[in-house]
């Protein structure tokens, strides 16, 4: 029986990328069906009727939705190349990490890039102290995962690819060479991965994309 | 002798209590060690610098940060009385719906102390989620079928916790003729033996999240000053 297996993303979406890049870490065949957020499909709007966002994996017909639960969900269903580690307690690390960087990181990040001028100052120190702690998390690894790309170096990947993308257009400097040297390192070998390659957005389009967005962000905000 | 498992806690906390519940499941000894939150110790600064918070699971010296990060290493570490369901489709289901109740579970806290307008809007959108796990909830048992799991510990809180914020709050999320599903989980969900001898003591839980919820309402609408 063949495996029906598809994925709802965008090109640009960093929680649908890493769905991607794990498809393709574990060598899966899978239909890829890109969306536009702005129009959402009917399937998409079936499939994930809660959030209607993507990633949505579709095996065998039946939805699984959230970046990091698809990727458990992956990692459970084809055994090679595992993503997580085996051990439990190694499991509950890279589980607490990914967390750290949806859940701490990533709305420090927006606030970043969203914030006031006088505010954006005290955000940005906010934002140096908990890279520096995910950096010490690296501690003289090539990658989160050790000696290969694991977990938490999948979910990272918004870190090494889109926050640098952000970064250059608004300006704001936050991973430099300077600052975070391990992070900086990582990133570069992370980048240099073919796999991972395939799973990052065009830079000048993904560069056009964001300024675009921020444009249209500040026109919305201007007073009238 | 010492025991290998300790737990770090706070009598209030259902994340805490998700975790206790686990363990119990399980069988696993272990020695609960109740935290000030209010006055953190070196000790919980020492084992959880990141955040800070309760709970903390030690094992062997290994820490465990994150209840349903904690419960899900319990469930890997100690197999028997299985938490998470076999099959990846329904294990993934189950995290999906953790994690959505927790997202949830502030929403009807922020119902307590909000007013106006963005209190009836938290009433509202807790309302809709209690809809979608009445859904999920169906005739089945217990979330996951005929036994006790992962999901109604991580959605335990509404067993419990929930009622405790509608008083507070004075404010009726779940109506039993809205939700017959819920009302009939809740109730075989206190009555199951781990779960009704590892609750915290009611009243004060409703003195201890009244307070709190007063200090929320003065601190977001603090009382206009005379200039």
């Amino acid at each position: 029986m063949a495996e029906e297996l598809k994925l709802y993303g965008t090109w640009v979406s960093p929680f649908s990328r890493r769905v991607e890049l794990a498809l393709k870490l574990k060598g899966i065949p899978y239909e890829y069906i890109e969306e536009d957020l702005h129009n959402k499909s009917p399937d998409l709007i079936k499939y994930n009727p809660i959030h209607q966002k993507v990633p949505v994996l579709v095996h065998n017909g039946k939805p699984i939705v959230e970046s990091l639960v698809i990727l458990e969900y992956i990692d459970e269903t084809w055994k090679n190349n595992p993503i997580l580690p085996q051990d439990p307690y190694q499991r509950a690390l890279a589980r607490f990490w990914a967390k750290f960087i949806e859940e701490k990181i990533l709305p420090l990040a927006m606030k970043v890039t969203n914030s006031e001028e006088k505010e954006k100052e005290k955000v940005v120190v906010e934002m140096f102290q908990l890279m520096k702690v995910l950096e010490g998390e690296l501690n003289g690894k090539d990658f989160f995962g050790g000696e290969s790309i694991g977990y938490v170096d999948i979910v990272a990947t918004i870190i090494a690819v889109w926050f640098q993308v952000t970064q250059e257009v608004i300006g704001v400097k936050i991973v430099s060479e300077e600052k975070f040297p391990v992070l900086f390192k990582w990133i570069e070998k992370l980048k240099s991965i073919d796999v991972v390659k395939e799973c990052i957005p065009p830079r000048d389009k993904h560069i056009t994309y964001v300024k675009a967005r921020i444009e249209a962000a500040l026109l919305k905000s201007a007073p009238n | 002798m010492a025991k290998e498992v300790k737990l770090l806690g706070f009598w209030t906390s259902p994340y805490v209590y998700r975790v206790e519940w686990a363990l119990k499941l399980k069988g696993v000894d272990y020695e609960y060690l109740e935290e000030d939150i209010f006055n953190k110790s070196t000790r919980l600064l020492e084992l959880n610098p990141i955040h800070k918070k309760v709970p903390v699971l030690v094992h062997d010296k290994k820490v465990i940060l994150e209840s349903h990060v904690i419960l899900e290493y319990i469930d890997e570490t100690w197999e028997q009385n299985p938490l998470l369901p076999k099959d990846p489709r329904e294990r993934a289901m189950a995290r999906f719906w953790a994690k959505y109740g927790d997202e949830k579970l502030l929403s009807a806290w922020k119902a307590t102390w909000l007013k106006g307008e963005e209190k009836a809007k938290a009433v509202e959108e807790s309302i809709e989620a209690l809809e979608k796990i009445e859904e999920e909830l169906k005739e089945k048992k217990y979330f996951e079928g005929e036994g006790i799991g992962y999901l109604d510990l991580a959605l335990g809180w509404i067993a419990y916790w929930l009622p405790v914020m509608e008083k507070v709050g004075s404010m009726q999320l779940l109506k039993e003729e809205k939700f017959p599903a819920i009302t009939s989980w809740i109730s075989k969900f206190l009555s199951h033996p781990v779960i009704k001898d590892k609750l915290p003591p009611w009243d004060e839980l409703v003195v201890y999240f009244d307070e709190k919820r007063e200090a929320r309402y003065n601190s977001y609408y603090p009382k206009q000053r005379e200039n």
